[in-house]
């Protein structure tokens, strides 16, 4: 009753007078309300809503499980439907592997990829490690005395660092990787010296290292960008390159004139002002990917997802 | 005096009559949200999110900070009323709550919860204002050793606290821990115990097991008495209001609630409930009564009612200083500073003044607008006791289901809730405490995770338990509050202890 009330509030608020406007949308953000996932959808629907693209965009949150829970249930009640989105990203990808998920990313139907962020690598601002270089060496002497704070086993964070011993000559089963929950944990971790170095998307570490409080030792872009003042893992002597994808697919059934209007409509939300704002805003990167080039690159971080999860250990 | 001048500046910017009116609406749809099952004031939050994103920031951060506070405002209410704890941080006070609500004495339970609310937050926000800086240092040097240290010490308390029969409490503890096992393994990403079904990979969801536990296994378990049941629900007897006694037993322990709640909540990995966990169990230690707790003793509900909001003011500690949502709500806060282009940490105190200090004035403005609001209605809410109790346990019923649905839309969902109602239906049938199986799915889970991260970063050597001065001295107290029970009960000197307890405060 309440959820009724608030979302008739929220409709109320958004109405804007005398708009007839074309297909519907519901997209389910396989993720709790906050995190990244939920974020991007609700920006999607913000966009859309503006651009007149979609007169009604409806959120659903189903967490769980790395978004495999979401993904098994969209890919169940989303068949044929045209009006169904979801959003999703490399996270997604680790989970299923490593959550062993009966329904994987071939149950649903890629649009594109939207934005993207990369992975730094940070320390104490006390810390002795000034350098990828110097991180290396130490990894290299006593893979164990690194210890790495970073978010969930599987996830993003861990698969590069796994990537990252992998390309130096580390066995990556070594790495001493600590996971923590979301929410900044391990940050906090982090801050307080508790592990060695701190791995995640800059977002979770901006604020501090521009405080001065923690030192980028690398990101894993492959060419310097923007928004971080340090140098990149190649700079530092590691060649690799990760970026943490989000993405956004439609489900599974659908016949190639429908997929293609949900891409053009994906396509105008993508291009539009009020998505280019949210973008500046949140500080994402516009990293548009659709049609066969997107699903070719989905399939090639699938393979090499799944080669390095087996180096760590997680998927047998 | 600088501290006191912005902060004097921040009240102006929140005194704007827009400000208020933002405030206003912010702690109504708090509290109704409260006490509504289902929808919590992330929730709310997230939806409305779209919405405010046309209005100024400070106007919308005073009311997302209204949602916060009422949501733990309202929570209290069916905790006290319905034995429904919508939120794991209300589960404590259900536990004397619903029992003084039982016994014509709900207005004074729900009084002290709402005043020692109202204290709690009034003390830990100026807590906030100024002592921010030290507390984080303070949340920091928590790691995973700390932690774990931390939970020990919450295991051994608060599993004395409850019931009378140790071995009955140890039980039900491990039914709790039992079922803390189920889902993925966060350092692995292993599943345990989910037996292939995708609903368990995420584990058992604590308010689930609590509404369980709690509201559909009394349900059953008086609805299995029929006609025989000796409870009788009295609304009410005596006066509404508190009287002099439940002034003189609520005050201190509204104030060691908000003690033990700030500094927790500021905690990274704290958590809300650990710090009415805390606090329950201080009173039942303190108490010149403990002989009342698990029959409505008003420390039992004033106590960790100052603690649950304490808490809500210490989660903002990390927020502002150094941009660490702690919460699920304090995340989407963090998204709606990040809307408007701020970033929150430890350069928002001095790029942003105002609107820092703007959102520190609102909550305190958002926590008068909350006592006054919500007094006056205590007089309304212990009505719906009178309602016939065919009628009202028909209401928990459909109240604890729907806010289950609501909170996660599966039919699992709800086979679980039936299945746990018919697990506390039997532990009551046989006399065992229900509290501590709750306890153990909150608290198992967290003591493991941070044991093992504490064993990973030191390659497995159990010493770095101890070299931390301060894990070392919470489990030293841990080991006090454990052994010294036993020693004075060997030496048949029960007595002393309650010579002690009586003596403590």
């Amino acid at each position: 009753m309440k959820h009724l009330a608030a979302a008739a509030f929220v409709a109320g608020a958004l109405a804007l007078p005398g708009l007839a406007l074309a297909a519907d949308y519901s997209i389910m953000a396989p993720a709790g309300p906050g995190g990244g996932w939920d974020q991007t959808a609700r920006a999607m629907q913000e966009a859309m809503t503006a651009e007149g693209i979609s007169g009604n965009v409806q959120v659903i949150n189903v967490p769980g499980a790395g978004g495999t829970i979401g993904l098994a249930q969209f890919a169940q009640e989303a068949n044929g439907d045209p009006s169904r989105l979801i959003v999703g990203g490399y996270v997604m990808v680790g989970a299923i592997l490593t959550n062993k998920s009966p329904v994987t990313l071939d149950a649903v139907t890629p649009i594109a990829r939207l934005t993207g962020e990369f992975e730094v690598i940070v320390v104490p601002a006390a810390s002795d490690i000034k350098t990828l270089a110097d991180l290396v060496t130490k990894l290299k002497a006593d893979p164990g005395a690194v210890s790495w704070a970073g978010g969930s086993a599987g996830g993003t964070d861990h698969i590069t660092a796994g990537l990252l011993a992998k390309t130096v000559g580390v066995d990556p089963k070594l790495v001493n990787y600590v996971a923590f929950s979301g929410g900044g944990e391990a940050l906090a971790a982090v801050l307080g010296s508790q592990t060695t170095v701190g791995i995640s998307g800059y977002g979770e570490f901006q604020a501090q290292v521009e405080a001065g409080a923690l030192r980028v030792l690398g990101v894993s872009a492959p060419e310097r960008i923007a928004v971080v003042d340090a140098p990149t893992f190649k700079e530092g002597g590691v060649d690799l390159s990760v970026m943490n994808w989000r993405m956004v697919a439609a489900g599974p059934g659908l016949s190639a004139e429908q997929v293609a209007a949900i891409t053009a409509d994906v396509q105008k939300m993508a291009e539009s002002a009020s998505w280019k704002k949210t973008l500046e805003t949140k500080g994402w990167m516009n990293t548009w990917l659709a049609g066969d080039d997107f699903k070719a690159q989905l399939a090639k971080e699938i393979a090499a997802t799944e080669a390095v999860l087996k180096d760590i250990g997680l998927v047998q | 005096m600088d501290t006191f001048a912005l902060l004097m500046q921040g009240l102006s910017v929140a005194a704007q009559p827009i400000n208020l009116l933002y405030a206003l609406v912010g702690v109504t749809l708090g509290t109704a949200v409260g006490v509504l099952p289902g929808i919590g004031p992330a929730t709310t939050v997230a939806l409305l999110l779209p919405v405010t994103y046309k209005l100024d920031p400070a106007g919308s951060l005073i009311m997302f900070a209204g949602i916060y506070y009422g949501g733990m405002y309202g929570g209290s209410t069916t905790s006290i009323l319905l034995n429904t704890p919508g939120e794991s941080a209300s589960i404590v006070t259900a536990l004397e709550g619903n029992k003084m609500a039982k016994a014509g004495r709900g207005g004074p339970a729900l009084a002290t919860a709402a005043i020692g609310s109202f204290v709690a937050g009034l003390i830990a926000t100026i807590a906030l204002a100024f002592l921010a800086p030290w507390v984080v240092k303070f949340a920091l040097a928590f790691g995973p050793r700390e932690y774990f240290a931390l939970m020990v010490l919450a295991f051994v308390t608060v599993s004395a606290a409850f019931g009378d029969s140790t071995l009955r409490g140890l039980v039900s503890l491990f039914i709790g821990l039992t079922l803390g096992i189920v889902g993925i393994d966060l350092q692995t990403g292993q599943a345990r115990m989910s037996f292939g079904i995708p609903d368990l990979l995420d584990g058992v969801e604590v308010t689930t097991l609590a509404v369980a536990m709690f509201a559909i296994g009394e349900t059953l378990f008086v609805a299995a008495q029929g006609k025989r049941a000796p409870e009788t629900v009295e609304p009410v007897r005596g006066s509404l209001w508190m009287n002099a006694s439940d002034w003189a037993r609520s005050w201190k322990p509204w104030l060691r609630g908000t003690i033990i709640g700030f500094p927790i909540g500021a905690m990274p990995a704290g958590g809300a409930e650990i710090g009415t966990f805390f606090s329950y169990a201080a009173e039942k230690k303190l108490s010149k009564h403990p002989e009342e707790f698990g029959n409505g003793a008003i420390e039992g509900v004033a106590g960790p009612e100052a603690a649950n909001n304490a808490s809500a003011a210490g989660t903002l500690v990390p927020l502002l200083t150094l941009g660490l949502p702690t919460s699920a709500t304090a995340a989407i806060m963090l998204a709606g500073f990040q809307q408007y282009g701020l970033q929150p940490g430890p350069l928002l105190f001095t790029s942003n003044p105002q609107l820092v200090w703007g959102l520190i004035a609102s909550l305190l403005i958002a926590n008068l607008m909350l006592i006054v609001l919500n007094l006056p209605l205590i007089g309304l809410w212990v009505r719906l006791l009178t309602i016939p109790k065919p009628w009202l346990y028909a209401g928990i019923l459909l109240f604890a289901t729907l806010g289950t649905i609501g909170a996660n839309p599966s039919v699992f969902e709800l086979g679980m809730l039936l299945v746990f109602g018919l697990l506390g239906y039997g532990l009551r049938l046989f006399h065992f405490p229900i509290a501590p199986v709750v306890v153990g799915l909150i608290l198992g889970p967290m003591a493991e995770q941070q044991l093992r991260r504490a064993l990973a970063i030191s390659q497995g050597d159990f010493g770095v338990l101890f070299t931390s001065p301060i894990s070392a001295t919470l489990l030293a107290l841990a080991a006090l509050a454990l052994v010294v029970p036993l020693v004075l009960r060997i030496r048949g000197r029960g007595q002393l202890l309650a010579q002690i307890a009586s003596d403590a405060d």
